[in-house]
């Protein structure tokens, strides 16, 4: 553990969740946005439980803990809103779903 | 009964509540009218009370105020509602009560079967509310409460018989006429008002008055408040340049010409400037000016009276006559003499319109003294009273109106000089005329009426009554104020009553010249010669010779026109300050100002607005991919920001 510096996961952490945050806001289909944002979620954690490590601190670990139980619960929620949006009109493509206006 | 002076008040205002909001519902014309005669008559027997029990006090404790509750309370400004009971208060709340009472009654006759007679009630008793707080008021604000109501309710009267014709409008325009020249009176009474609070740092009465007398104030500042307050007189009393509503003011019907428009409301200014008397006899100039314009309003309305043919006309350019003797009196610090004059003429100016009444009710509501004629055999009781008030306001000797005349003219004499009393002795004259001219006309000569359409009937003893009484008040009213010249050591009980009211006044003014008595009952004897002369000329005229009336009129067709029309003070005010005033409006308040800069001030904003968001809805576009971005975009900023900071 301690032959790896911290910067390393930092570094691994942000690099994943600007992946996620391009991913959030390039592609198209609703899927793959919805897995970035886990991929962003992730990324948090994976912070979260580095710096619990390295300052031996284990509340870190106990937040993960929550946003992974949030996070299994959101992925239900909107798993089923895409399921639903897709019944009503027949595509999951972010384009084609821009009723949030106006 | 002093303390219970706040009856008064609430009676003509409970009155005015029970018939303004169940009159309609009433109906039965003799309940309303019972209601609205008990309310102020009951108003009449607790002032007398309060009278009585102030007349069993030693002089100095005959002023007392009747506290009621804090009215106002801004910052260092307290305002209590609080009347003052004294010598002056008690004799002007007996007029108003004591005529407005006799008033009521009459109306009741006189307004049998009127559609709005319930309302009519109502009016009449919101009014005697209004002026009692007027007369009552214990400081300028209670004063100016009044002051106020009784505008309105003049406005509301007059324009009682809104659906009908006046002249050439309607009643609705001549009471919005009185309503606007009230309200420029008004402005400067309330001037006034803040240039007294500022001055004196009070508003009540017996703090003010006595800080006049004492707080180092200039002159001018004295002079500026009086003149502000004689604006406000000459708007409530009908005086030069504010008169042109009280000729007008008779569209209402004529029991509110009795009572408003010659008895009590517009005797307010009077009692106004009596009242303040300490802050007139502090600005010499405008004492002065008081006085001409007293004098000046007297004969400019007397000469116009002389060939009006209305009958309600010759009697409002009486009234505004007489009110201008009555400045004339204040003006030359004969203050207890004005308000004299205000009590007698009261009595016989109620009651030469409630005769005037009498006849029209008589004759259809014809108004025009030309298709009259020989009414004396159709009306005697009517014919009696109105002589007798006609006679009194000539100044015939032994009845009221000469003794209140002959005090008028004779301090403006010692006090004023030899012109004034000219001027006010020919103005004597020329009312001793015009009055004969109306009662010739009217009671004797040929039937000029149309005997086949018109019955003259006397009217119920509803109306003779009254007139009845008011004719006994015209005769013995005067005998309280005998002139000192006649009474001995005994002296005037009128002036000796009102003194320690006008004591602190009298105090400033300049001490009356030394005159005789001789030239006292010379210039007595030399007035009621030229009245005398007058009636004589014109019964001589007007009964046996109309067509020396027509030749003068024809001859001296330039004056007679000039007279008939009033000077054309209304064409002149039409031009010079209503047109353009109009135009003004018109031209650039309403088209440049209020279309080009408040609504374009508005407007603008709501386009600037609109396209602005024009702009900016063009981000909502729905794609919540585009939202994210711009929240990326936001909090990279505010990362940028943090990071630069540090």
């Amino acid at each position: 553990m301690s032959s790896i510096p911290m910067e390393y996961y930092l570094i691994l952490s942000a690099f994943m969740f600007s992946v996620g945050v391009a991913g959030v806001l390039i592609r198209r289909n609703a899927i793959v946005v919805f897995m970035c944002i886990e991929l962003m979620l992730n990324s948090a954690n994976l912070t979260l439980v580095t710096f619990s490590s390295y300052l031996g601190n284990p509340i870190g670990q106990v937040f993960v803990f929550f946003v992974m139980t949030v996070a299994a619960a959101e992925a239900a929620v909107g798993l089923a809103i895409i399921i639903a949006i897709f019944r009503n009109k027949k595509t999951v493509n972010i384009d084609e779903i821009n009723i949030f206006k106006w | 009964m002093i303390n219970l002076i706040y009856l008064t008040v609430l009676l003509p205002l409970i009155g005015f509540l029970v018939n303004g909001l169940f009159g309609r519902k009433i109906k039965n014309e003799k309940v309303i009218g019972i209601i609205g005669s008990a309310a102020v008559g009951i108003s009449f027997l607790v002032v007398l009370g309060a009278f009585i029990q102030t007349l069993g006090l030693p002089a100095e404790e005959r002023s007392n105020t009747v506290e009621l509750f804090t009215w106002l309370r801004v910052g260092g400004l307290h305002i209590k509602f609080a009347y003052l009971v004294d010598q002056l208060s008690l004799t002007m709340s007996l007029i108003v009560t004591g005529v407005g009472f006799l008033i009521h009654v009459y109306s009741i006759g006189y307004m049998h079967g009127d559609k709005g007679f319930w309302r009519f009630f109502a009016y009449l008793n919101l009014f005697i509310f209004a002026m009692m707080n007027l007369v009552l008021g214990d400081n300028f604000v209670v004063l100016f409460l009044g002051w106020e109501g009784v505008g309105l309710c003049s406005y509301l009267l007059i324009g009682f018989w809104y659906d009908r014709k006046f002249e050439n409008g309607t009643t609705s325009q001549a009471a919005k006429k009185a309503f606007v020249v009230n309200r420029i009176g008004d402005f400067g009474f309330l001037l006034g008002m803040f240039l007294i609070y500022m001055t004196f740092d009070s508003l009540n009465f017996n703090q003010v008055f006595s800080r006049a007398a004492s707080f180092p104030v200039a002159e001018s500042t004295f002079g500026l408040i009086a003149l502000f307050l004689f604006i406000g007189a000459t708007g409530k009393s009908a005086q030069i340049p504010l008169f042109v509503w009280l000729p007008d003011a008779m569209a209402g019907p004529t029991p509110v010409s009795a009572l408003i428009h010659a008895a009590t409301m517009v005797t307010a200014g009077v009692y106004m400037v009596s009242r303040t008397s300490i802050l007139f006899a502090s600005a010499p100039v405008i004492m002065t000016l008081v006085a001409v314009i007293g004098l000046l309003t007297a004969l400019m309305a007397a000469t116009i009276g002389l060939v009006q043919n209305d009958i309600k006309k010759v009697l409002a350019y009486s009234t505004v006559s007489q009110l201008g003797y009555m400045f004339l009196a204040a003006g030359v610090g004969a203050f207890s003499a004005s308000i004299f004059h205000v009590m007698t003429h009261a009595f016989f100016k109620a009651l030469l319109f409630l005769g005037a009444g009498s006849v029209i009710h008589g004759m259809h509501h014809e108004q025009n003294i030309q298709k009259y004629g020989g009414l004396k055999k159709y009306m005697p009781k009517t014919y009696m009273t109105f002589f007798i008030a006609t006679l009194a306001i000539t100044g015939i000797p032994g009845l009221s109106g000469f003794f209140s005349k002959d005090e008028i003219l004779w301090s403006a004499y010692a006090n004023g000089g030899f012109v004034f009393w000219l001027i006010g002795a020919i103005t004597a004259m020329l009312t001793a005329f015009y009055m004969f001219r109306l009662v010739s006309l009217t009671f004797y000569g040929t039937e000029r009426f149309d005997h086949h359409h018109v019955h003259p009937h006397e009217s119920p003893s509803l109306m003779t009554v009254p007139l009845m009484i008011l004719a006994l008040l015209s005769v013995v009213g005067g005998y309280i104020g005998i002139p000192k010249v006649f009474s001995g050591e005994h002296g005037n009980l009128f002036e000796s009553w009102l003194e320690p009211i006008y004591a602190p006044a009298q105090a400033k003014l300049a001490t009356f010249g030394s005159h005789t008595h001789l030239e006292e009952i010379l210039l007595m004897a030399l007035s009621v010669a030229a009245a005398l002369s007058a009636i004589y000329f014109a019964l001589h005229v007007y009964t046996k010779k109309p067509a020396i009336a027509e030749n003068v009129s024809s001859r001296f067709k330039g004056i007679y026109n000039l007279l008939l029309n009033k000077y054309f003070v209304d064409e002149i005010y039409e031009a010079g300050v209503v047109q353009p005033i109009q135009k003004g409006s018109d031209l650039f308040l309403w088209k440049i100002f209020d279309i080009k800069i408040i609504d374009g001030l508005v407007n603008g904003l709501a386009v600037l607005v609109q396209s602005g968001s024009g702009i900016i809805r063009k981000i909502q576009n729905g794609v919540t991919q585009s939202y994210a971005l711009i929240m990326m975009a936001g909090i990279a900023v505010v990362l940028l920001w943090l990071i630069l900071s540090l």
